[in-house]
C-alpha cells in the first residue's frame, strides 16, 4: 500500500477515536466543562495532563533541537521536567484544596482584588494564544507534508476537529481525548527510536542504546562527538553556552511550566488533595517516556544525517575528507528528494562536484580550514531544518511506511491535544473570569455554559487564523510564553501559599514588575513589533542571560517588589490569614466549586 | 473548625519535607547537571559521560523518584497529625 494512503487510513482511524470517545464524555455542566466533574482518577488525570502538556513543540521540535544544541539541548529536557517538581511539592495540593476552577480565580480570591484576577487573565490569554498558534502551524505542517494537501486545508480539519470535542466536550471530553491521543503520540515516538537504536546500537532500548557503543565497540556518544568535532563542529556531549545562560534558561522553563494556566488546571480535576500530589509524578512517568527518548532520537538523527552524506562516518578507517565520501547528489536517498519539496531541507553545490559536502563552515581554527580547503570544500552545502529531524527519522532509517504513517498521526495527536487544553484554559478565563467573575455576576450556569462554548469557538478561529498567518514572531515568542509565566503567575501563586501575609498591592505590583521587566528584556532584544534595540548577542545580555531564561530574574524581582510593598502597605486581612491556613491542610476538600 | 487539628505542627512537618526535596532537586539537576558537569563528565557510566547522563536522562528519573517519596510521605504527615481526607 503506498505511504500517501497508509497515512490518510491511520490518520483517519486515529480521528475517528478522538470523536468517539469526545462523543463518549461530553460536558453537561459547568463543573464538567470547566474541571471534567472533579472526578477524574489520578493515573487518568496524569496521562492527559501529559498529552496536553506535550505539544508539536516536544514532539516535533525538541529531538531536533537537541540533535544540534548537543549537551546544550539539556535545558529543555531538565526544564520541562523539572517544573513537575516545583508543582508537585508547591503548587498542585494547595490549589486543589483552594477547590475552585480557574488560576485568575485563585489570584482574584486569595488577594481579594479584581484587578488582581484581571491581570491573571490578560497574562493567561497572552500565554496560552502564543502557544496555541504555534500547535496550529504544526498540525498544517503535518498535514501539508504527510497527506499532501495544503496548509490551509490542513488547518481547517485540525479547527473542525478540536472545535467539536473541546466545545462540546469541555474539560470531560478533553481529558479522555487526551488520553486517546497520549496513546497514539506515544506509540509513535518510541517505535522508530526502538528501531533506530537497535539499528545504531545493537540495543532496543533508546535509553540504553545512546550510553551504548555502535559495531566497532566504540561508545556511541564518543563516536558522534568524534565526527562533528572532524567536521568543524563542537562536541556533541560539550555547551557552546555559558554556564549561567544554561542556569537561568532551565529555571525559567521549570517555573513557567509549573506557572503554566492549562497545565496548573489538570490539578483541579482530581477528586483529592492526595491525588493532586500523586497525579504530577503520574503526569511526569507519562511525560518521562518521551522526554528520556528525545535525548536518543536527537543524537541518533544527528549521526544518521552524517553517516547519509558521508559514507566515511560508518566505514572503519574512512576519511571523511575524502572526495568520494561524500554523497552524490544525483545518489540521493528518496526521503532527501521528499523533503526537498518542502523546501526545510536544501543542496547548494558551491564547489560544482555534484557531491554533498555538510560541515561547519563557521568554523575559523586555522587547521581546519586548511583540511576543508585541501578537501576542495568551499563552504557547506546542506542545510536541514531541525524541524524535519523526528518526522524525517523513520524514512531516514528506512523503516516501514506504516511507522511513517503513525508519527504523522503522533505528530497531529500532539498538537491536538496540547491547542485543545489551551483553547479551553482561554474559555473557562473569558466565561469564568471575566464575565461570571467581573461583569456578569448573576449570569446563570446554562448561560455561563453557553458563553464559554462560545469563548472556545471563538479561540479556535483566532487560533486557526494565527496558525494559517504566523505572525514573524511566532518561533521569538515561545521566549515569551516561559518568561512570562515564570515571572509573573508563579511566584504571584507561590507567595499566595507560602505567605500569610502577601497582600494585594504586594501581589499586584510583584506581577507587574516581573511582566513588565520580562516583557521589555524580550521586546528590548527581540523587537516584536518594534526594529529589536539591541544585537542579541552575549555581549549585550543582562549578567550573560540570553532573552529565553530572563524570566528567571523576572521572577526574583517579583518576589522582590512584592515583599517590598507588602511591607509598606495595609496588612491582608484576617479572614484571608484564615483562607490560606485552611488552603494548607488537606482535610474538607470538596469537589471543585464555583462559590 | 477554626483551626484544624494539623496547626503549626503540620505546616512545619510538610515545610520540612518540601525543603528536603527542594535540596535534591536542584543538586540532580543544577548541581550535577550543569554546575558540576565539567568534573562529572571525567567519570562515565557506560558509554555516557556522568555529567551529561545526569542533565539528559538522570536527572528526569531523580525528578520521578522525588515526587513519588514526597507524595508518600505528604500521605504518612497527614495521618500523624490528623488532617488526611477520608
Amino acid at each position: 500500500m503506498d505511504l500517501k494512503l497508509l497515512t490518510y487510513i491511520i490518520v483517519g482511524l486515529s480521528f475517528v477515536l478522538y470523536i468517539g470517545v469526545a462523543i463518549w464524555a461530553r460536558a453537561a455542566s459547568t463543573g464538567e466543562f470547566y474541571v471534567a466533574g472533579g472526578g477524574v482518577h489520578p493515573v487518568v488525570n496524569g496521562m492527559a495532563t501529559a498529552a496536553d502538556w506535550m505539544s508539536a513543540a516536544s514532539f516535533i521540535s525538541m529531538a531536533g533541537l537537541i540533535a544540534f544544541l548537543g549537551y546544550g539541548g539539556s535545558v529543555y529536557l531538565m526544564g520541562w521536567t523539572g517544573g513537575y517538581v516545583l508543582l508537585a511539592v508547591l503548587l498542585a495540593p494547595y490549589l486543589r484544596k483552594f477547590g475552585k476552577f480557574t488560576v485568575p480565580e485563585f489570584i482574584g480570591d486569595r488577594y481579594y482584588s479584581r484587578t488582581a484576577r484581571i491581570v491573571a487573565v490578560v497574562c493567561l490569554i497572552f500565554i496560552s494564544f502564543t502557544y496555541v498558534a504555534g500547535q496550529m502551524r504544526g498540525v498544517g505542517i503535518v498535514f501539508s507534508r504527510f497527506l499532501e494537501v495544503d496548509i490551509t486545508t490542513g488547518l481547517i480539519t485540525g479547527m473542525g476537529l478540536v472545535f467539536f470535542y473541546a466545545v462540546l466536550g469541555g474539560m470531560k471530553g478533553i481529558t479522555y481525548t487526551q488520553v486517546a491521543q497520549y496513546v497514539v503520540l506515544i506509540f509513535a515516538y518510541t517505535i522508530p527510536a526502538v528501531f533506530i537504536a537497535l539499528q545504531i546500537t545493537g540495543n532496543p532500548l533508546p535509553q540504553l542504546g545512546l550510553g551504548g557503543t555502535v559495531e566497532s565497540g566504540e561508545p556511541f556518544l564518543h563516536k558522534l562527538d568524534t565526527v562533528v568535532q572532524e567536521l568543524g563542529f563542537a562536541a556533541y556531549t560539550s555547551s557552546s553556552m555559558s554556564t549561567i545562560n544554561i542556569f537561568a534558561i532551565t529555571f525559567a522553563l521549570m517555573a513557567g511550566t509549573a506557572g503554566l494556566p492549562h497545565v496548573i488546571v489538570r490539578f483541579f480535576t482530581v477528586p483529592k488533595v492526595k491525588d493532586a500530589r500523586s497525579s504530577a509524578g503520574w503526569a511526569l512517568v507519562f511525560i518521562a517516556i518521551l522526554y528520556t527518548t528525545a535525548p536518543a532520537v536527537g543524537a541518533m538523527a544527528r549521526y544518521n544525517v552524517h553517516a547519509t552524506v558521508n559514507s566515511a562516518v560508518t566505514a572503519s578507517g574512512g576519511d571523511l575528507f575524502a572526495t568520494d565520501s561524500a554523497l552524490l547528489y544525483e545518489a540521493r536517498p528518496e526521503w532527501m528528494r521528499r523533503w526537498e519539496q518542502t523546501g526545510l531541507l536544501k543542496f547548494e553545490d558551491k564547489n560544482g562536484d555534484g557531491r554533498i559536502q555538510y560541515y561547519n563552515d563557521k568554523n575559523t581554527s586555522a587547521g581546519f580550514t586548511a583540511r576543508a580547503e585541501a578537501a576542495g570544500w568551499k563552504g557547506n552545502e546542506l542545510t536541514v531544518d531541525n524541524d524535519i529531524m523526528v518526522l524525517a527519522n523513520p524514512e531516514v532509517a528506512g523503516l516501514p511506511n506504516w511507522v511513517i504513517a503513525l508519527v504523522a498521526a503522533g505528530g497531529i495527536a500532539a498538537a491536538l491535544s496540547t491547542a485543545a487544553g489551551l483553547l479551553l484554559v482561554i474559555s473557562a478565563a473569558i466565561s469564568h473570569d471575566l464575565l461570571k467573575g467581573v461583569f456578569m455576576p448573576h449570569i446563570s450556569e446554562k448561560s455561563e455554559l453557553l458563553a464559554g462554548r462560545l469563548a472556545a469557538a471563538v479561540a479556535v478561529m483566532i487560533a486557526g487564523y494565527l496558525g494559517y498567518n504566523p505572525p514573524g514572531f511566532v518561533a521569538q515568542v515561545v521566549a515569551f510564553a516561559f518568561g512570562l509565566a515564570c515571572a509573573s503567575l508563579f511566584p504571584t501563586i507561590l507567595l499566595g501559599i507560602f505567605s500569610k501575609t502577601m497582600n494585594k498591592e504586594g501581589a499586584i505590583s510583584g506581577m507587574l514588575v516581573g511582566l513588565g521587566f520580562t516583557f521589555g528584556y524580550i521586546l528590548y532584544f527581540k523587537g516584536i513589533f518594534i526594529t529589536p534595540m539591541a544585537e542579541n548577542i552575549p555581549a549585550n545580555w543582562l549578567f550573560g542571560i540570553s532573552p529565553e531564561g530572563i524570566g528567571m530574574v523576572g521572577a526574583i524581582l517579583n518576589v522582590v517588589v512584592a515583599l517590598v510593598v507588602s511591607k509598606l502597605t495595609a496588612p491582608c486581612p484576617d479572614h484571608i490569614q484564615h483562607m490560606v491556613e485552611d488552603i494548607r491542610t488537606p482535610r474538607g476538600s470538596g469537589l471543585a466549586h464555583s462559590h | 473548625m477554626e483551626k484544624p487539628n494539623g496547626g503549626e505542627a503540620y505546616w512545619r512537618a510538610t515545610l520540612g519535607l518540601l525543603t528536603t526535596v527542594l535540596v535534591l532537586w536542584f543538586i540532580v539537576s543544577y548541581g550535577f547537571g550543569i554546575l558540576l558537569r565539567p568534573i562529572l563528565d571525567g567519570i562515565h557510566l557506560g558509554g555516557y559521560p556522568l555529567g551529561f547522563w545526569f542533565a539528559q536522562q538522570g536527572s528526569i528519573y531523580a525528578f520521578l523518584a522525588l515526587i513519588f517519596w514526597y507524595a508518600a510521605r505528604m500521605n504518612k504527615i497527614d495521618r500523624e497529625h490528623d488532617v488526611h481526607e477520608d
